[in-house]
Parts: C-alpha cells; sequence; structure tokens
C-alpha cells in the first residue's frame, strides 16, 4: 500500500514538475471559456429571469463550475499522456518501470484532477464573486466532494482517450463530437426538468449531468441526489478499470 | 544461462512478419550488435526482448526470465535506451534521472549519490541543469543512456545509439559503450553502420527481412563469405564483386581476367560486402 501510494506520487511528480512550468498559461487559457459563458449566459442572456425560484446566475455558476471541471480533468490528464505515449515515446519509459499498473493509471489521473481543482476553484472564486449564495450553502462539503469527484472521472475518461487514440484527430474528434455537445446539453445551462422524456433519459447517461446536479444542489442547497453521485461514482470507475486494461493490452 | 535466449520469436503486423521465428543467444559480457536496414525487424525485436511488445508467438528469456511470464523480472535487470528520444523533454536531464531513480524505489540520499555518479560517467555533469529540449543530440542520447543506466542494469539495450551523430561525437559514444561493457554490463545494440558493427561488437547477428541470415564474429562471418573481395569494373561501367578465401586464389583470378576490365581492386571483405553477399542487397537502398 506505501509502495503504490510512493509509485502513484512518482507518477504524478513528473507531470507536475512540467505544470509548474507553465502553470500561469495553463490557468489562463482553461479560464478563459468558463468566464466567457458566465458573462454571455449568466449576465447576458440570463439578466432578471428567474428560474425555479433562483436568479439565473445562481442557477448557472455550478453548470459552468462543473463543465470547468470536465475540461480542464480531461485535457489535463489526456493531452500530454497522447502526446507523450505518441510522439514523444516517453510514456514507454513510465510503462518499462517496474510498478503496478494501477500506480501508473491513478498517477496520471492525478494530474488531470489537479489542473481540473485547480481551474475549477479559480471559476468558484469568480462564480462567488458574481453569486454569494454559493458560500453560505451548508452543502459546501458535499460541493467539493463532488467537484473532486468529477475531477477524477473526467481525468480517467481523458486519460483512457489519450491512451487509445490512434492521431491526434482521434484526440479532437472525441472533443468535439462528445465533449462540445455534453457542456450544453448536461444540464449546465438550463434546468432537464423541462427537456422532453426521452431526451431527457439520453441525457441521464452523460456523466456531466450528474456532475452538475450534485454540483448545483449543493450550491442552491436542494435535496442531494445521491443517485447522481452514485452514477458518477460508476462511471469514474469504469473509466479507471478500462484505463488499466487499455494499458495491460499495450504492445500487443 | 545467456543473457539474452531466443526461440522462434515472431511478430505480425498486419500481412508483414516484422520479425519471423529467430533464434538467437547472447553471451554474458560481449557486445552483441544487432544489424539490418531500415525496416529489418531491429526495434521489433529489442522491443518484444524489453517487454514492450508481445510476440506473435515464439519465446524468449532475458537474464533467465521469462519475457511474456516475468515481464517485471526481465525489468528490474535491463536498461534500454530506445530509438527515438524518451526522455520528457519539457524537464532537466536531473529531473529525468530523478524520475527514473523514484520509479526504481530509490531512496532519495540513494538517488542523489547515484545521479551525481552516473552524470559524471557520461560526461553530463555540467549539463545536469538542462532541459532536454535544449541539448544537442549527442547529449540526449548520453542522457538517455544516463537514465537508463540508473538501476545498475546487468544488460544494457541501445537501439541504434549513434544514429544521426557526426562523426566525434559518434566515436565518443562508442568509447563509453566499450567503457560500459569493461564495467561488466552486457550490450545488445542494433545499427545500420557496418563500420560500428565491426569495430565495436564481438559478436554480430544479420537481420533482413524479418529474418537473421548470419551470425558470428565479424572475422568468422568473413571467413565464411571470403576474407579477400575483388571488385572489377567493366568499360560499361557495371562492377562485380567476387569473394575469394585468401590473396593467392584472389591474384589467380585476376590473372586471368580479360583485357576490357577498366579497374580491378583487391581487397580484404567488410561486413558491408558479407551483408551485400547475404542480403543480395546494399544497405544503403533501403
Ligand atoms: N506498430 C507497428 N505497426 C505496424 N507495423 C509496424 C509497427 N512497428 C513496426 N512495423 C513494421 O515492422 C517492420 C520492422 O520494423 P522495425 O521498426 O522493427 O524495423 P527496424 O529494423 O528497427 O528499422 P529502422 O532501422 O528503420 O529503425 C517494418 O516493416 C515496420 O513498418
Ligand atoms: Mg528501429
Amino acid at each position: 500500500m506505501i509502495e503504490f501510494i510512493r509509485d502513484t506520487y512518482t507518477v504524478l511528480w513528473a507531470d507536475l514538475r512540467v505544470l509548474r512550468h507553465r502553470i500561469t498559461r495553463t490557468l489562463a487559457t482553461s479560464l478563459m471559456t468558463p468566464i466567457l459563458y458566465l458573462l454571455a449566459f449568466g449576465y447576458g442572456l440570463g439578466r432578471g429571469i428567474t428560474f425555479n425560484g433562483y436568479s439565473y446566475l445562481d442557477f448557472v455558476v455550478p453548470g459552468i463550475i462543473a463543465l470547468t471541471a470536465m475540461t480542464n480533468s480531461f485535457a489535463g490528464a489526456g493531452s500530454k499522456l497522447h502526446v507523450d505515449r505518441l510522439f514523444y515515446r516517453c510514456f514507454d519509459e513510465i510503462l518499462m518501470a517496474p510498478i503496478s499498473t494501477s500506480a501508473i493509471v491513478l498517477g496520471k489521473a492525478l494530474v488531470g484532477v489537479i489542473r481540473g481543482l485547480i481551474s475549477s476553484l479559480a471559476m468558484f472564486v469568480a462564480g462567488a464573486i458574481a453569486s454569494p449564495k454559493l458560500l453560505f450553502s451548508p452543502l459546501l462539503p458535499m460541493f467539493i466532494f463532488a467537484l473532486f469527484l468529477s475531477c477524477l472521472t473526467f481525468a480517467f475518461l481523458g486519460e483512457l482517450i489519450g491512451l487509445t487514440a490512434k492521431s491526434h484527430e482521434d484526440m479532437n474528434t472525441f472533443s468535439n463530437l462528445i465533449l462540445l455537445p455534453m457542456t450544453f446539453l448536461s444540464g449546465t445551462f438550463f434546468s432537464l426538468d423541462g427537456v422532453p422524456e426521452i431526451l431527457r433519459i439520453a441525457l441521464y447517461f452523460l456523466p456531466l449531468t450528474h456532475s452538475s446536479m450534485c454540483l448545483r444542489a449543493a450550491a442552491l442547497n436542494q435535496p442531494f441526489p445521491w443517485f447522481s453521485l452514485a452514477a458518477l461514482g460508476i462511471y469514474c470507475l469504469t473509466f479507471f478499470v478500462a484505463c488499466t486494461l487499455s494499458i495491460r493490452r499495450h504492445g500487443s | 544461462m545467456e543473457a539474452i535466449f531466443t526461440k522462434q520469436l515472431s511478430k505480425q503486423y498486419g500481412q508483414i512478419w516484422a520479425v519471423k521465428d529467430l533464434n538467437l543467444e547472447v553471451r554474458h559480457g560481449e557486445i552483441f550488435g544487432f544489424l539490418g536496414p531500415n525496416g529489418a525487424g531491429k526495434t521489433t525485436t529489442i522491443r518484444m526482448l524489453t517487454t514492450l511488445t508481445k510476440p506473435t508467438y515464439g519465446r524468449a528469456w532475458v537474464e533467465g526470465y521469462d519475457v511474456i511470464k516475468e515481464p517485471d523480472k526481465v525489468r528490474a535487470t535491463i536498461g534500454v535506451m530506445q530509438q527515438h528520444l524518451s526522455l520528457d523533454r519539457d524537464l532537466t536531464v536531473r529531473e529525468n534521472m530523478i524520475l527514473r531513480a523514484r520509479l526504481h524505489r530509490f531512496s532519495r540520499l540513494e538517488a542523489e549519490k547515484r545521479i551525481n555518479e552516473l552524470l559524471e560517467y557520461t560526461g553530463l555533469s555540467e549539463h545536469a541543469d538542462r532541459p532536454i529540449d535544449t541539448l544537442s543530440g549527442g547529449l540526449q542520447r548520453r542522457a538517455m543512456i544516463a537514465c537508463s543506466l540508473i538501476h545498475r542494469p546487468k544488460l544494457l539495450f541501445l537501439d541504434e545509439p549513434t544514429v544521426g551523430l557526426d562523426a566525434h561525437t559518434r566515436r565518443r559514444m562508442w568509447d563509453l559503450i566499450r567503457r560500459l561493457n569493461a564495467d561488466g554490463v552486457t550490450i545488445f545494440l542494433t545499427t545500420h553502420y557496418i563500420e560500428e558493427a565491426e569495430s565495436l561488437c564481438h559478436r554480430v547477428g544479420i537481420i533482413h527481412q524479418g529474418r537473421l541470415i548470419a551470425v558470428g564474429e565479424p572475422l568468422e562471418l568473413r571467413r565464411k563469405v571470403g576474407m579477400y573481395t575483388v571488385v572489377t569494373v567493366k568499360n560499361n561501367g557495371n562492377s562485380h564483386f567476387m569473394y575469394f578465401p585468401d590473396r593467392e586464389s584472389a591474384t589467380k583470378y585476376v590473372e586471368g581476367l580479360p583485357s576490357d576490365v577498366k579497374t580491378i581492386i583487391v581487397r580484404e571483405s567488410s561486413l558491408e560486402d558479407i551483408f551485400v553477399e547475404l542480403t543480395g542487397r546494399s544497405v544503403e537502398d533501403s
């Protein structure tokens, strides 16, 4: 167990070193999109609208935090791994090391979690200025836990795509075809209550839907959707196992 | 027990057999050269022996451990320098070495000592804190060797250690490889430079289109084909190679040549002659 933690930290350490060199740029680029969303949807479109008894701004901020967590954890774990594996081949060096596969999988995901957490915490600060309600929710611990779980889930997903993508295009295709629609449709900007039954069921299969439901309920002090938290946990575990299998299969 | 032993080792990619039925023995303490043109299957062989690629069929043992059943034990005893730069380019030489040391579970103190020792050994001390990206090709290769030596491997795989290096840098690399070998490390290296195989390796294996076509000491291989080569060039520019076991028979052949032969060269056979003779083509035209 101690060895596992040590090995995981070693894998993470190298990526953290690299992240440290570029932290400002990373933060600036990763916050651009969500801040634009906040301005455009929160202040621009949604000013004056009330929604289920909340101002639209209060409603949309947790959704934007959820999508910040998703994009940054995904990219944080996925892009460097993908480049290291396909173009620089330095991932082979990690594979050669006498450490367990799960330490590699977790270590590589944690750098995504850290990037996701940094960006979404920065977004949280921006969001709290726009909608101070966020800070006073008694469910704040659940908010932080759900945020962490979301980051981990999307980091594993990013890692999985980084491990299996055969080219740079594969990476882009996945971002544009899966992540981008998920950004807009997963109850981030609107409530799923008003959506037609069939579409709603489909949207329940997207992990981001459950992230935004958990974060929103925690932020607005609504009844907590334990089912969504469990769904997120199942996604997290599934992606972890898929990463492990993908590394084991590497080379055959 | 040999350092490397393979039995029918084979790897298929789609329709191509990258390596086919390879039977090979590498002895402890030698520098073994794996010689072949581009696409011959050298890297694929190294990847299978170093547990990075699974063979389609066949078996291999490295330091007595089965590469398929005991990959962890194999990894712990070998060092590998890949054909392509495989270090983290954003990190410095030292950071890459720290990563490697930690992956091999060195304590902080042990790691520091070993890293300084290796920086000294490979002549990298003054470049230790430069990012890999900013190093010259020769220094990058040294850094790769330094990293692969961290855990004191008994057997070192070097995939084209000198490709793309200038003549001086290449010789310094050869010196380093010889020094390592003298210090007890068995070396398996691939190359498509024939003079490298000839001047550096105790034994060479020639691989062509996935198949091993000859193995032996350079001298032994030359003897097999013929110690002397006669090159004749006719007036129409066509050249022709003939091989002879000794100088006398070569001379006798030259005396009997017709008069339309423009140029005649009699020289000792080289590994290149053997290579061309065995593969039916030159290394360069691939
Ligand atoms: N991952 C792969 N997928 C498909 N084909 C491959 C793969 N790796 C190697 N090959 C093919 O297998 C053959 C042997 O390749 P290999 O890289 O082992 O040659 P090599 O002797 O190392 O050549 P070089 O001198 O260019 O490095 C080539 O025809 C190559 O195209
Ligand atoms: Mg090669």
